[in-house]
């Protein structure tokens, strides 16, 4: 494994993507448009939960412009959307996995639930269309929460789903940690709940299918995260087609945070129907229909206990969460408030024993699934809250509470499954603190109650699990896809590359930060660097972009690839040089005979690779192109802390945010403006979960009433400070780069880091619990209950 | 969208005839009509388009009164000299309407025409004491708003410009929603020429509304404390998710005060 450190490794290249970006020349789905093209309009359910009677489509069919309308009836030989991870529940059955259909079949189970597709000439006549079809519905009681789902006499959702449970599921030593408790010095408890979201992508969910009937082939372009897996799902679970009879694009994507990671009914409903049709079928969500539609996040209710002796020192963790899936389980739903949330419960902290309980569980609601961070920031919500107020109880400072708690000894196995290879939290909480002038504080509280305001510094020092993931590891817990990465380096003749990539760009730069692995690798200027992602016509394949995996997983595979270029490059500049191979060295992008001046440059090698006159062929094939796979052996561990200062205004409830400190490990980092950008973009995701948005449906009609950004309230740039980003580096032990990821981070930290701020300033006026979001409405109300 | 017909008269005359013929609507910025069509909502026959009107646009002062053109857009009232001379609180007003595009289209006249129940503009009508003026008659600030999006307009009564009576001192304190930034709770305090005191809240109720004790109190003492004194009854105001009517009501004084504050 050749170290990689010099180069353009480092440095803050500027996005090569963003001249197109900037000059309006991406290529979106929406973008897309093909002759004959049509258009989709997919009609919705106004009801939360109803039998359908009947629906008479006679009408839509004859308006203007229609070309087809298709109800579940007309799906013959269509299967469910699949869910990618099976849980095993505590009493050894399979989690209950009621079937998705791609249009309702029956009943309608959520307000935007899919019912019937219309295809026509234009959008409008589509929707004109819809607005004739006569759906006999007959409404049922709806239940929206997931504490009340699961209550006697909710209403059934699937007859699959007996009290709407679809798993209870556990992890850790109920009994050791049941008897920590009864030795603790003092027990903290807290109820709280990880409030719902919806994920805002700036590009709404869009697909364009396209049939051929020249070779019986598809073709679907679509926003999405991951379009090998979409493909997969699609072809093999869904549609019964041959996968190579079907190619995805995933152009450019604007922003996904996971939402765009699922297979939906839209596209596979549509990739259906464009044979039925013969014609090309365009569809892009408006922002409604994502409200309505896009697979939430979030959305747990949790009881949490921690034993701790005299000193602080953690001895236990309880846990018991309530996982809403909504309507249906979405593609990853299932493993998100489980695998990716429970096995988190240890933190930073060397908490000897952690027991979780989870139970998920169906609603009149549109699914949920991962969003950004997924599973992680729900868990460092947690265990940031209770560390908090742990504190708060015991009277031991914040920053101490959990430095007589840190991990400090590497590869440390936790309690909760997770063995974590390497980290130094010491360093991101001093260098956090630094920033965030911690010293400062009191002056400045001191200051701000002579204005009649309240001052609070909040912690959360988290720690996340990233670069999915060992493909048997996944497997063993349930996953039912493999987790590697794909790389190809294609050199060409003379001397530039193609990079092909199963990682996904949908806002990360992955065209700039591979290109500067591989520009660096090779010793090539970086523009003769191109990275194509995003097609399963052009790339071998992938697993796509989630979880923080892109450069720890989908650059590792191409680091693989690049080593086998080299070591080919290697035995033809033997042969062209007349020397042993053992004795060629690469370096700077030249191929030289160890200890002599006599050397090939890359481009030489390439060239003589594609014109191979003079050159081995008894021995080597021509040609210079590599492809890898790479499945990592361990997943990544980035970890930091966050300090956030907030002054809250009691008079109106408003809680300003004075400055946000981040101190960040995500081991080696390539491109520091690009993780910055993350930071910032994971920072203001996780400010808006904790200060702005909750998605709310109304819990007699299960009615969405946050459905638009009139009412669910996004975060703007003079919602967030200036921020204050820091990184120190231990590299990561298992990959050759030396990365853990980025993109979630901020997004995992920040909230509880805001709650803890926002409770120690409300402590002072008695405030002992609040929940996300700390809107002005609810801080002011917790003022007045306090005060009451 | 459902289709429409789309008209653009060059004179206020030719545009009540198109509204009476067609029983049509007047488009002026469309930053709430074209967006309700888009949701379908909205379903006009014809669409009026009064921009074409070009005496419908300005800002003048007429004796001791600020006169504000139905078309001119929220823009050009904040970056106005003119109003920044006489009322600067109404500039101050149209700089936070929603967000610069909004600004760049939507109009004073679409404004108080919608009358939507967080709407700015209502509450500077209200508290000036200003007059509506259309193609048929002036009406009453008071008895110009009706109730939730409803006016005392005709059906093809356009609103041709608002006069505002230069307050002797005013300003607008507004509370906005956390998603829409619209008005949560906004009040526009003024104290007329004639030393009387009017606070109307926008926001806080179905419509714009004056907030009698607040009146009461300010015109006892036109300080920021007298304000935020007062108790407002949270009966009738809205209770939603963004907000309890108890909160709304708390909001009053303290926006009150702000606003008086402002006003220096
Ligand atoms: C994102 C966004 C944010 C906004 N934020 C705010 C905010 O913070 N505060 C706020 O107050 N408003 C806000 N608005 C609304 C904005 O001020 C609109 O401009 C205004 O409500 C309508 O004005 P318009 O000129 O766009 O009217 P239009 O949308 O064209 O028309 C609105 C209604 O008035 C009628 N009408 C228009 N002109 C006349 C006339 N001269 N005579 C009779 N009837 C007429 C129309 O027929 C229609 O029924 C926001 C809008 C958007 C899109």
């Amino acid at each position: 494994m050749g170290a990689i450190e010099s180069g353009f490794i480092g440095q803050s290249v500027r996005r090569k993507e963003d001249a197109r970006f900037l000059l309006g020349a991406g290529q979106y789905t929406d973008d897309v448009t093909l002759p004959n093209q049509t258009h989709a309009y997919f009609l919705r359910s106004p009801h939360a939960h109803a039998k359908i009677r009947g629906i008479d489509t006679g009408k839509a069919k004859k308006a203007p412009g229609v070309i087809a309308v298709y109800t579940s009836a007309d799906l013959e030989g269509v299967n469910g959307l699949p869910c990618g991870w099976l849980i095993t529940d505590v009493d050894g059955t399979p989690m209950k996995e009621p079937p998705h259909p791609v249009l309702a079949k029956g009943k309608a189970r959520y307000v935007g639930d899919h019912v019937a597709l219309v295809i026509a000439e234009t959008q409008n006549q589509a929707k004109d269309a819809a607005e004739l079809i006569d759906v006999d519905y007959e409404v049922l009681p709806a239940v929206v929460n997931v504490v009340d789902a699961l209550k006697p006499g909710a209403p059934q959702i699937h007859d699959e789903a007996p009290g709407n449970k679809c798993y209870t599921w556990a992890i850790g030593d109920k009994s050791a940690v049941d008897a920590a408790f009864a030795k603790a010095a003092h027990v903290t408890k807290l109820d709280i709940v990880n409030n719902r979201l919806v994920p805002n992508a700036i590009e709404p969910r869009a697909a364009v299918a396209t049939y051929s009937r020249a070779d019986d082939s598809y073709t679907l372009y679509v926003a999405n995260q991951n379009p090998h897996v979409e493909r997969l799902l699609m072809t093999a679970f869904v549609l019964g087609l041959p996968e190579h009879k079907v190619r995805v694009i995933a152009p450019d994507v604007g922003g996904g945070f996971g939402s765009k990671i699922y297979l939906y009914a839209e596209e596979t409903a549509m990739v259906w129907a464009s044979k039925r049709v013969n014609r090309p079928i365009k569809w892009a969500a408006e922002r409604s229909e994502s409200f309505l539609s896009d697979a939430h996040g979030r959305d747990h209710v949790t009881h949490a206990e921690l034993a701790l002796d005299k000193d602080g020192k953690f001895l236990a963790l309880r846990v018991h969460t309530t996982a809403n899936m909504g309507a249906y389980l979405s593609t990853f739903a299932s493993c998100i408030p489980t695998i990716l949330y429970a096995t988190l419960l240890a933190g930073q902290y060397t908490t000897p024993v952690v027991y979780c309980e989870v139970t998920a569980a169906f609603t009149n609601t549109a699914p949920v699934d991962a969003y950004r961070g997924a599973g992680r920031p729900e868990a460092t919500y947690v265990i940031e809250r209770i560390v908090h107020q742990a504190g708060a109880e015991m009277g031991i400072p914040q920053d101490e509470i959990r430095r007589r708690n840190f991990i400090r000894t590497f590869p440390y196995q936790t309690p909760v499954a997770l063995l974590y290879d390497t980290g130094g939290y010491d360093a991101c909480l001093d260098e956090a603190m630094r920033i965030a002038d911690v010293k400062g504080f009191a002056a400045r509280k001191s200051d701000a109650a002579k204005r009649g305001k309240l001052r609070g510094l909040g912690y959360a020092a988290y720690i996340e699990a990233c670069g999915i993931a060992p493909s048997n590891v996944a497997g063993s817990l349930g996953a039912r896809a493999g987790l590697f990465e794909a790389g190809e380096v294609r050199v060409h003749p003379t001397g530039s590359v193609t990079v092909f990539t199963g990682s996904h760009s949908h806002g990360q730069g992955h065209e700039t930060t591979f290109a500067q692995v591989v520009a660096t690798r090779l010793g090539i200027p970086i523009e003769n660097v191109d990275v194509v992602h995003g097609d399963t016509g052009r790339v071998l394949f992938g697993m796509g972009t989630y979880g923080s995996r892109s450069l720890a997983v989908g650059g590792t595979a191409i680091v693989k690839a690049l080593d086998k270029v080299i070591a080919k490059g290697k035995k033809i500049a033997a042969h062209l040089l007349e020397a042993a191979e053992s004795d060629i060295e690469f370096k700077d992008g030249k191929f030289t005979v160890a200890g002599t001046d006599r050397s090939k440059a890359f481009g030489e090698i390439s060239l003589a690779a594609y014109v191979p006159h003079n050159y081995p062929l008894d021995k080597l094939e021509p040609g210079l192109n590599e492809t890898a796979f790479y499945d990592p052996t361990n997943f990544t561990f980035p970890a930091g802390t966050h300090i956030c200062e907030v002054e809250v205004d009691p008079d109106t409830g408003v809680v300003s945010i004075v400055s946000f400190s981040a101190c960040d490990d995500f081991g080696n980092i390539i491109n520091p403006m690009i993780v910055e950008g993350q930071v910032h973009g994971g920072l203001c995701q996780g400010i808006g979960q904790a200060m702005l948005e909750h998605c709310i449906y109304d819990s007699e009609s299960g009615q969405l009433l946050t459905g638009s950004l009139m009412d669910y309230a996004l975060p703007r740039a003079d919602d967030v400070p200036s921020f204050k980003v820091e990184t120190k580096v231990t590299p990561c032990t298992h990959n050759p780069l030396g990365a853990k990821g980025c993109g979630e981070a901020g997004a995992i930290g920040s909230p509880p880091a805001l709650m803890n701020a926002v409770m120690d300033a409300l402590s002072s006026v008695g405030v002992t619990h609040l929940d996300m979001p700390a809107s002005p409405h609810r801080v002011w109300q917790a003022i007045q209950s306090a005060r009451a | 969208m459902y289709t429409f017909e789309y008209q653009l008269p060059k004179t206020l005359a030719d545009a009540a005839k198109a509204l009476a013929s067609t029983g049509g609507k007047p488009l002026a910025g469309g930053q709430s009509l074209v967006a309700a069509m888009k949701l379908r909502l909205a379903q006009p026959g014809t669409l009026v388009d009064l921009r074409g009107i070009s005496e419908l646009a300005g800002i003048r002062k007429e004796g001791d009164a600020l006169v504000i053109g139905a078309m001119t857009r929220h823009a050009d009232v904040a970056n106005s000299a003119v109003v920044k001379g006489a009322i600067p609180a109404l500039a101050v007003l149209a700089d936070g309407i929603g967000d610069r595009q909004v600004r760049n289209m939507g109009t004073l006249g679409g404004s108080i025409a919608n009358n939507d129940p967080a709407a700015d503009w209502p509450a500077a009508v209200v508290a000036c004491n200003a007059t509506v003026q259309t193609n048929k008659r002036k009406i009453a600030a008071g008895d110009f708003f009706k109730g939730m999006y409803e006016t005392a307009l005709g059906a093809d009564e356009i609103i041709t410009a608002v006069s505002f009576p230069i307050p002797k001192k005013a300003a607008y304190a507004k509370f906005p929603n956390p998603a829409s930034r619209f008005a949560l709770v906004g009040v526009f305090v003024a104290q007329l020429a004639d030393g009387s005191v009017r606070a109307a809240v926008t926001g806080a109720a179905p419509a714009v509304f004056r907030a009698a004790p607040i009146e009461t109190a300010l015109a006892k003492s036109f300080t920021p404390d007298a304000a935020k004194a007062v108790k407002v009854d949270a009966k009738g105001l809205n209770n939603d998710l963004h907000g309890s009517a108890a909160y709304r009501a708390h909001l009053v004084s303290v926006m009150a005060g702000r606003a008086v504050a402002a006003a220096g």
